[in-house]
């Protein structure tokens, strides 16, 4: 049984209907995630004691919902975060816009630490299987997950994606997100810190262009600084603007190319497994769950 | 687009509703949505009406229901009408408002026969 969503069907299912379903979620979530939401069902019937011949008559009613649109993800979310938590795995989730160097940040990543750790990645991507066999060149295990013309991952999917993996035996998950900068910052995947990955080739107001994705993320890195002398890139600057909107985000420099500053930042992922993350996801919780 | 993967989930949102409760029809949607959401109001209404069709919501109409921005200082405490995540606190000045209202994507009631 699927233990995100208790589904029944066999494990094949989640590679056909799930993971790979160019239309974000199937029929079959629909019926899942009545499953998992009836424990928390309210409805009005104590208010109205008529309501209960309303299947019978055409008078209108309202019923008060009073729930974030977002309110399904953060329930996958919060179980992503909890299983997670059980196996001792700390994750990150890399977003940014589209050609940061997410990949290539990543493969270096995995060259450096894979003595030290059990690594995983999560590819997702529009189309292509492209990404995810970068990463499995490497020799880590990686599950590309095609979103179509959905615009970021959600937490459902990162939780099919995790029943791939015996999660004892990996310490660290990569999550890289689709390309955007706009809406993965409203979907809370489960992950232990976000990392906004910004590189100099962009232009340094792209934290106050897009704000909300600093808003929400613990860590900036600042990639490709081996173009730092071909650039008009500000780094003092960026790094202001972003702490306008955030004043506790972390910064680290580096180049996925020259390999310059990954020590810090391997090392930044290697302090996670160290101390106990869940103050960091409960800080999380609070600026993602707009329900709050 | 952002307002599309909001607009499907709207729509999981209340058949699920739908199946709990038993109704045939949604004939209206109140959803609250702040104007720190990034959320734009016609881009949603032009979703809203694409994703529901088929469903008990076809036909629907959507009224969006504005929540203002509200920060608090980090520095000094002082609340304030936030417009961009970026402003900076009117009373001492400081950068990092904790954004206390004004993200949220809400559906607050619907009217259903
Ligand atoms: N000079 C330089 N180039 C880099 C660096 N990191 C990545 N690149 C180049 O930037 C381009 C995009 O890199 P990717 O790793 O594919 O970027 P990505 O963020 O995974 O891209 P998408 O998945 O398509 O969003 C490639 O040509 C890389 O070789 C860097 O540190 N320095
Ligand atoms: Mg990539
Ligand atoms: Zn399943
Ligand atoms: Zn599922
Ligand atoms: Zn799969
Ligand atoms: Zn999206
Ligand atoms: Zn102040």
């Amino acid at each position: 049984m699927c233990t995100t969503c208790g589904c029944s069907g066999a494990a094949s299912h989640h590679h056909s209907e799930h993971d790979l379903s160019e239309d974000g979620l199937s029929e079959n979530d629909l019926r899942e995630d009545s499953l998992h939401t009836s424990g928390s069902h309210t409805h009005d019937h104590q208010n109205s004691p008529d309501s209960h011949i309303h299947h019978h008559n055409d008078q209108a009613r309202i019923l008060e919902v009073e729930q974030s649109i977002l309110s399904k993800n953060d329930r996958f979310a919060a179980d992503n975060r909890q299983r997670l938590k059980a196996h001792n795995v700390a994750s990150f989730n890399l977003v940014s816009s589209p050609g940061s160097g997410k990949t290539s940040l990543l493969v270096r990543t995995i060259e450096q630490l894979r003595d030290k750790a059990g690594i995983a990645v999560i590819e997702g991507d529009q189309q292509t299987e492209l990404d995810a066999t970068r990463i499995r060149e490497t020799g880590a295990p990686a599950i590309q997950i095609n979103t179509g013309k959905g615009c970021h991952l959600d937490a459902h999917q990162i939780g099919h994606a995790l029943d791939h993996w015996d999660l004892d035996s990996v310490d660290l998950i990569f999550i890289e997100n689709v390309g955007n900068l706009v809406c993965p910052a409203a979907f809370d995947l489960g992950e232990t810190a976000r990392v906004a990955v910004l590189s100099v080739t962009e232009g340094e107001d792209k934290p106050l262009k897009y704000p909300d994705m600093f808003y929400g993320s613990d860590l900036m890195l600042i990639n490709k600084i081996d173009l730092l002398p071909y650039v008009d890139f500000d780094v003092a600057k960026s790094i202001e603007y972003a702490r306008r909107i955030n004043p506790d985000i972390e910064v680290i420099q580096l180049s996925a190319k020259t390999g310059e500053g990954m020590t810090e930042w391997t090392r930044w992922c290697l302090q996670h497994l160290e101390k106990d993350t869940s103050i960091a996801r409960d800080n999380r919780a609070e600026s993602c769950n707009t329900n709050a | 687009m952002h307002e599309l993967s909001l607009a499907e989930d709207m729509r999981d949102l209340i058949l699920e509703k739908a199946e709990k409760d038993g109704f045939r029809k949604v004939e209206k949607v109140w959803l609250e949505v702040g104007e720190l959401a990034c959320v734009e109001a016609s881009a949603m209404e032009f979703c809203f009406s694409a994703v529901m069709a088929g469903t008990p919501a076809q036909g629907a109409k959507l009224e969006i229901i504005s929540i203002p921005g509200e920060g608090e200082c980090h520095q000094c405490h002082h609340r304030w009408r936030v417009q961009e995540l970026y402003d900076c606190c009117p009373e001492c000045g400081s950068f990092g408002a904790r954004i206390i209202q004004g993200r949220e994507v809400r559906v607050k009631s619907i009217s259903v026969i």
